[in-house]
């Protein structure tokens, strides 16, 4: 492994010393594992349980069982990251915007906002709306990821704003913009463009803290998985458990490589960007961008 | 109002069980994280492919599954762990670990290559150089992040809420149903909890970034 601070390139023995220590700790590492699947084979683990995925008792299809996880339970989870995505944006921006108010008080509010709706767990404000407000489970769903997400996303996009040069707003001045006018054509659509592998993270966090839905009671995947469980018994928990983890992990890695891929996408752009503004000098190459 | 100073005990209940949770899980998970992230820079492949694994896993997975895993999973293989904080203890920090890991091993690999070499050029053994240049560097870099990762962690201590375990969320739904009157009262004394421990915390890691920011 070259370009380590920790320690230098390997010479030839090295690297075959390391490949050795390499093969000798991944051959502990699966020894380790399947000491571990077969002491929970000693107990049982891989019997007819698994059937439940596939060809389930009790009079039920797997087909059933499926549609109930991907189409019930993850459909509600995503109905309300859906719901609670756009209503965290939208609540983000007029944060930003407030919060680099020209006017101390707004600001000075806006910022102490921020900061109370960061510090409390998403679960309180579920809370909040469920037993205080007397909103419906999805209602308190939706209310806590809209909330608590868009203080992060506040947080995000002002970040952007302070990355933008500060030619781009003096710019939008001096074409007579208002600064709301400048913000809103000049600033935004960039930092947006900048913040988004963030801001598609953030999206990733929103949908894992839809499973607190589990707790107040909204029908979603967890609680779609534990009223599978609760009907097949107990011995079924960790085949549907594996089915569950492996969906959230199929769709926040899918996420997580969109956000890696903008990101590559927009650094590649970016570059050009800069390189067309050093040919600026040049007019012939003012000519339009593709 | 008067709810709210009358179930003054209550709350202190919650919130020293939150806190407990909070410092528990807070220090296993800086140990096992720290594990993971030399595991992760470990010259040795297969090291780094397991960490890298379990960083990945743990990293997209609700942390709801997570305790659902500790608490109704691993008993029906034949694991009964104790009722209580045992579970949510080791679901946070299956949970956090893997985040102390990545805060860790940005904090080292944002140290530059050329720091470690110059330490070796002018004599300095591998142990001094650790020593004396890389880890001071990095543990800077570090602390803020690692700040983040702990305010994160007190408040997903809420979740236990959920598993039995009667911290200050869990408090709060036990208070608005004994005092249907003052839900609302009760709720933010409740926030007011979480926010003096949040709070104080974010402004120190602010403080710490400033600093370090400063200093390079």
């Amino acid at each position: 492994m070259s370009g380590n601070v920790l320690y230098d390139a390997p010479g030839p023995r090295t690297r075959r010393l390391e490949r050795i220590g390499s093969v000798i700790f991944g051959v502990v590492i699966l020894a380790l594992g399947a000491w571990l699947v077969s002491s929970l084979a000693g107990r049982g683990v891989f019997d007819d349980r698994w059937a439940v995925l596939t060809d389930p008792p009790k009079g039920q299809s797997a087909e059933d069982v499926w549609t109930s996880l991907l189409v019930t339970g993850l459909g509600a989870t995503l109905r309300a990251a859906v719901v609670a995505a756009p209503l965290a944006l939208v609540l983000a921006f007029v944060l930003a915007v407030l919060r680099t108010s020209k006017v101390t008080v707004v600001r000075v509010t806006t910022t102490a906002v921020i900061e109370l709706l960061r510090g409390i767990p998403v679960l309180l404000m579920m809370f909040f709306a469920l037993l205080g407000f007397g909103l419906s489970a999805f209602q308190a769903v939706v209310f806590g990821l809209a909330l608590y997400n868009a203080a992060i996303v506040a947080e995000i996009l002002r970040a952007g704003l302070a990355a933008l040069p500060k030619g781009q707003a003096e710019a939008g001045i001096a074409i007579g913009l208002t600064r709301w006018q400048t913000l809103r054509l000049v600033q935004l659509p960039q930092v947006v463009r900048l913040m988004l592998p963030s801001l598609i993270s953030q999206f990733v966090v929103l949908l894992k803290d839809s499973s607190l839905g589990f707790i107040v009671g909204y029908n979603e995947l967890l609680n779609v998985m534990k009223t599978n469980y609760s009907f097949f018994g107990s011995d079924s928990r960790l085949p549907l458990f594996l089915a569950v983890v492996l969906v959230y992990l199929v769709v926040n890695i899918t996420l997580s490589r969109v956000a890696v891929l903008v990101e590559r996408r927009l650094s590649t752009r970016g570059q050009k960007t800069v390189h067309a503004d050093e040919l600026a000098a040049d007019p012939k190459a003012t000519a339009p961008r593709p | 109002m008067s709810a709210l100073i009358e179930e003054l005990p209550r709350l202190w209940e919650g919130f020293q069980l939150t806190l407990f949770l909070a410092v528990v899980s807070g220090a296993l998970s800086l140990v096992l994280g720290t594990v993971l992230a030399a595991l992760r820079v470990a010259p040795l492949k297969s090291l780094r492919v397991f960490a890298a694994a379990y960083v990945e896993v743990a990293r997209n997975t609700p942390l709801t599954l997570v305790f659902v895993f500790v608490v109704f999973v691993l008993p029906t293989l034949g694991l009964i762990l104790p009722l209580g904080t045992t579970p949510a203890i080791i679901a946070l920090t299956a949970y956090t670990s893997a985040f102390v890991c990545e805060a860790v091993r940005s904090g080292i690999n944002s140290v530059g290559v050329g720091q470690a070499e110059a330490a070796r050029a002018i004599g300095l053994g591998t142990v001094a150089t650790l020593r004396l240049v890389v880890l001071p560097q990095a543990l800077r870099t570090v602390v803020p992040p690692l700040i983040n990762v702990l305010i994160a962690l007190t408040k997903n201590t809420s979740v236990a809420a959920g598993f039995t375990v009667v911290e200050l969320t869990s408090t709060s739904r036990g208070l608005a149903r004994d005092n249907p009157a003052d839900v609302l009262a009760l709720l933010a004394g409740v926030a007011v909890c979480y926010l003096l421990i949040t709070i104080p915390a974010g402004l120190l890691a602010g403080r710490i970034e400033r600093k370090v920011v400063f200093s390079r």
